[in-house]
């Protein structure tokens, strides 16, 4: 897919992704880079919606294994850990 | 210059727990007060704090403010101002139940009390048995007590403007500062907001350092614009660095998985903490474990491609064990570093965690700055509290729980001594044109075009380069290679050029913004450590491997003009009781 985002509005993305937890940070700000443009246009209004939760829930979600009660954002929060976790050979 | 300009009583840079504390005491006083903040609030680093916060409740096992002084002071290594220590502690105990009152969830004892649990550092009886002093709200204390704050300051009306970037403070006529140029982030337009208090808390800045447990907002905004303001930072050789961060990312892996029975290798699989402390092992004091990783790396038995890092090993405790009581590091390991810690092991290098130095103030958040002769003069107007400021509570050295504490505590008294100061400083005062100039200089000066260096690989050397110069590893060798290292990255800076020069939510722009400020503050960090020629706290020099009361018992204050230095005493007198002295710290 290519990417269809104004600058504009990925800058503000980008911004969103600035958090109180290094991890989140690194979560964000990673996917961002790497799989933003492959969402489909539901998917993109799941990822800003995510990234509307608070930074406790979401290390919950992404830290803790708790499962995200929407499953919308459920499946995104896995998507994210796909696309952003560190692969070893 | 025409700017937009709004008017407040008080300023607050910073919507972290201090920021925001001292924020309802205005607020609630019926002050008209901003809170200006680089991102939404509750998106702060006050939310990391996970551990909990100090006060001699007594509520588990007996304690008193005294015993929490005593803690206070020895983690210190002395170098802690014992009255503003006395009058933390004691503070402590009316500010915790302020937030009980205030709606923290806090987590409670089955006889309805705060619950408390013990922590590092923390004694009974002066130096006697562990003491149970730190309040928690589950494990996201942090997060419980800015949401409350954050609540309470909307309830009260105060005025926020989230995602705006303060560039720098402005003066009038006569040099006294009175407010702040500030950048909404979403339009790129500037504004100027007027008031007759600005309270800087703007936070810590362990992202000066390339690995680091700080979020990625942690750039010392607020230091850098005091530093420029001809305002002296104290003490920023304390540094306090976490032995265990994931290499290459420092996502803090807590004491706990050592406390558990993991334990750290090199690259030919042998546990090196052994021969750095025969009895404490893996469990010995955090920079004794960060020295020895260290030390590890640079005589080539580091682990990996690179060999920069070394390995924690947990897998022999089994998944059962791994899976039950340290679930968020099995996960942060996979995800950052790629390594099941059931299977294999964790990557770590030690990540810097804590400033305890910053903007010197007095106990009630004014900024004072020595005025010659020793004497000390109280900058008009301008207040810091929190991480970005120094009252000098934590020393050379702070101890768990003790951040939260100081932030909630001089937060609370900074706002309250800002109801006096704008009673009694009624009239606003007009910002100087030459000043304003100046501030928006900061900003005009990334619409240079041309090819010049990327910000990206400044930031990357800069870090790097604090890491490995004015990390954990301090001789005189590697410091004065790493200062004039800094010197030269410094000169480069002016050759930085952004190649996007849009303004809606130009977020390069504010990274440059925020690398200039790192590099000021980088090198406070990094001057004041090479001057300091003794080890104390988490200022560790293999050279001068003794602390050196006769000499170094002094505060050290970093001058931005010329790379400066300047000293002060340390105040060893507390407010109503006997000094403690100082002593062979031994734990
Ligand atoms: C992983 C981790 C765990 C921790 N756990 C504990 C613990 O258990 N107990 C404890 O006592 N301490 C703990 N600490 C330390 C403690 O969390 C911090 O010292 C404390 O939260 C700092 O609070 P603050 O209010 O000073 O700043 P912050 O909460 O960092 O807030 C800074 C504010 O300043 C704003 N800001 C910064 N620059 C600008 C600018 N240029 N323009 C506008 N706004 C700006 C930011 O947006 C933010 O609102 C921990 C730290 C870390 C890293």
């Amino acid at each position: 897919m290519t990417d269809s985002t104004p600058a504009s509005e990925r800058q503000r993305l980008a911004w969103q992704c600035r958090r109180g937890l290094l991890e989140l940070d690194h979560l964000f700000s990673r996917f961002l880079e790497l799989g933003y443009d492959d969402l489909d246009a539901a998917g993109r209004v799941a990822f800003q919606r995510l990234l509307g939760e608070q930074d406790q829930i979401l290390n919950d979600w992404f830290m803790m294994g708790v499962e995200a009660p929407d499953p919308e954002i459920a499946v995104m929060v896995e998507r994210i850990l796909a696309v952003v976790s560190v692969q070893r050979d | 210059m025409s700017i937009p300009t709004r008017h407040f009583d008080a300023l607050i840079i910073g919507a972290g727990g201090a920021g925001l504390n001292a924020a309802l005491q205005l607020a609630s006083a019926d002050v008209r007060v901003a809170v200006v903040s680089k991102v939404f609030p509750t998106r702060s680093h006050t939310v990391a704090a996970q551990g909990g916060v100090n006060a001699a409740l007594a509520n588990v096992l007996p304690d008193s403010w005294h015993w929490h002084m005593f803690d206070t002071v020895k983690g210190s290594d002395y170098l802690g101002d014992q009255d503003a220590i006395e009058f933390m502690c004691r503070e402590a105990i009316p500010t915790v139940y302020e937030l009980e009152h205030a709606g923290v969830p806090f987590s409670r004892l089955d006889n309805g009390k705060i619950y408390q649990r013990p922590f590092g550092g923390q004694s009974q009886n002066f130096g006697g048995d562990q003491a149970a002093r730190t309040c928690a709200a589950a494990d996201r204390t942090g997060h419980a007590i800015l949401h409350t704050l954050y609540q309470q300051n909307i309830r009260s009306r105060t005025h926020f403007f989230d995602e705006f970037f303060a560039l720098d403070l402005v003066r009038d006529a006569e040099g006294v500062i009175c407010g702040a140029l500030v950048l909404e982030i979403e339009t790129g337009e500037p504004m100027l907001i007027e008031a007759k208090a600005t309270l800087l808390a703007t936070g810590g800045f362990g992202q000066v350092f390339r690995t680091t447990s700080n979020a990625h907002i942690n750039t010392g905004d607020g230091v850098a614009m005091a530093l420029r303001a001809d305002i002296p930072l104290m003490d920023m050789e304390f540094f306090q660095f976490h032995p265990t961060g994931i290499a290459g990312k420092g996502m803090l892996i807590t004491e706990g998985v050592r406390g558990e029975g993991g334990y750290l290798i090199n690259k030919d699989g042998e546990r090196f903490m052994e021969r750095y402390a025969p009895r404490a092992k893996d469990l010995a004091s955090r920079d004794v474990v960060s020295r020895a990783i260290v030390t590890e790396v640079k005589e080539g038995r580091g682990c990996g491609p690179n060999g920069d890092h070394v390995l924690l090993k947990v897998d022999h405790l089994g998944e059962d064990i791994i899976s039950k009581r340290l679930p968020s590091i099995r996960e942060s390991s996979k995800i950052f570093a790629g390594a099941d810690p059931v299977r294999e092991p964790i990557p770590v290098f030690p990540t810097a965690h804590y400033a305890m130095g910053g903007i010197p103030t007095d106990r009630f958040g004014r900024v004072a700055v020595p005025a010659g002769h020793g004497a000390e003069e109280i900058v008009p107007g301008l207040y810091a509290a929190g991480e970005c400021a120094c009252a000098s509570v934590h020393g050379a050295n702070r101890l768990g729980g003790n951040s939260l504490l100081d932030i909630l505590v001089f937060g609370r008294l900074a706002g309250k001594n800002i109801i006096d100061y704008v009673r009694e400083n009624p009239y606003q005062r007009t910002t100087d044109s030459a000043s304003l100039e100046q501030a928006m200089s900061r900003l005009t000066r990334w619409e240079q075009k041309g090819e010049g260096i990327p910000v990206s690989q400044l930031r990357a050397e800069f870090r790097k380069c604090m890491e490995d110069h004015a990390g954990v590893f301090r001789t005189e060798e590697i410091m004065t290679e790493g200062y004039e290292r800094l010197c030269e990255l410094r000169e480069r800076l002016p050759e930085v050029r952004l190649h996007d020069h849009s303004k809606v939510f130009n977020t390069a722009r504010i990274e440059a913004l925020e690398l200039e400020n790192m590099m000021d503050v980088g090198m406070s960090i990094a001057v004041s450590a090479l001057k300091r020629q003794e080890s104390r706290g988490a200022h560790s020099r293999p050279d001068y491997p003794d602390r050196d009361d006769q000499n170094w018992l002094k505060h050290s204050l970093y001058y931005r003009e010329g790379d400066r230095m300047d000293y002060k005493p340390v105040r060893t007198k507390p407010l109503t009781v006997e000094s403690f002295p100082p002593k062979e710290r031994v734990y």
